[in-house]
């Protein structure tokens, strides 16, 4: 019971230090869409790998946990694909070493969908 | 079908709330199980996307495998950014790139999206039709045929068996 107490704890430490990285990502990354890359990122596995050590320490939670990451999967990709998405719509900045933007080209081509797009898919 | 989108959706909301319990007394399984009946049958109209899920063997097979090698990509992905991070030249070179898939149905191009999301370095900002608008971090490609071949087909391979 005591290695795996041990051995919990040192992947949750390892998934701070991923959390401390997107957290530093955050301060360096020059705009908006490079920091939603680097939230994204690096927090996903920084908090699976902490939840996973705390599973290993309290295994009577093991379950719950277990439904905690699930979870985390599911919604993680979700809310950071709305963010970038609205970003791009009101025209956020992008920093000035974007090479390209196949994105605005064709929202260009459909005049339609700059106005309001109600139903996102 | 609404059989199998009902089946599908009793069988997940009761194993959710079986786990979340943790234990398997009567009466949690009895009232589980009434909540998970009626919630289904309210909803059932509505979620005609698990239809789309295929249940012979070699697509639970791939599903399995499939997350093994999401796995692996989120691994490789989270220490990519990482060492971006940390590297002090920051080398990034981000962009907009278009990608196609041949994924027909909705919830296969979902979980490709919320895969790519999730994975090295790209970001899924806008999907119309088989088209997908993607923030690469690091943009190697240069043309869609490309791209495509770069960020899609580690995933597309196994979801083509699976969803279709």
């Amino acid at each position: 019971m005591e290695t795996l107490k041990i051995i919990g704890a040192f992947i949750t430490l390892a998934g701070s230090v991923f959390l401390l990285l997107g957290s530093i990502g955050l301060i360096r990354m020059p705009d908006v869409f490079t920091r939603i890359q680097v939230g994204t990122k690096a927090s996903t596995l920084g908090t699976i790998l902490s939840l996973f050590g705390i599973g290993l320490m309290f295994t009577e939670i093991a379950g719950k946990i277990f439904l905690l990451i699930i979870f985390i999967l599911i919604t993680n990709p979700v809310s950071s694909h709305m963010l970038a998405r609205a970003a791009h719509y009101i025209g956020v900045k992008k920093a000035d070493i974007t090479v390209v933007d196949k994105l605005s080209e064709f929202r260009e081509k459909q005049p339609e969908n700059n106005a309001q797009k109600p139903e996102a898919e | 079908m609404r059989i199998k989108s009902f089946l599908i959706l009793t069988i997940t909301l009761f194993t959710i709330w079986v786990i979340l319990n943790g234990k398997l007394t009567p009466e949690v399984l009895l009232t589980g199980g009434l909540v998970a009946i009626v919630v289904s049958l309210l909803f059932c109209r509505t979620c005609e996307v698990f239809t789309e899920i295929r249940l012979t063997p070699k697509a639970v097979l791939y599903s399995v495998l499939y997350v093994f090698v999401f796995m692996r990509e989120l691994v490789k992905s989270n220490l990519d950014v990482a060492g971006r991070v940390v590297s002090p030249k920051l080398p990034i070179n981000p962009g907009f790139v278009e990608v196609k898939t041949k994924l027909h149905s909705k919830i296969g191009r979902m979980i490709l999206a919320n895969s790519i999301t999730l994975t090295p370095g790209t970001l899924t900002v806008e999907i119309n039709d088989d088209r997908l608008f993607i923030h690469w971090i690091d943009v190697q490609g240069g043309n869609i045929e490309k791209d495509t071949e770069m960020i899609v087909q580690t995933f597309e391979k196994y979801l083509e068996v699976i969803y279709g």
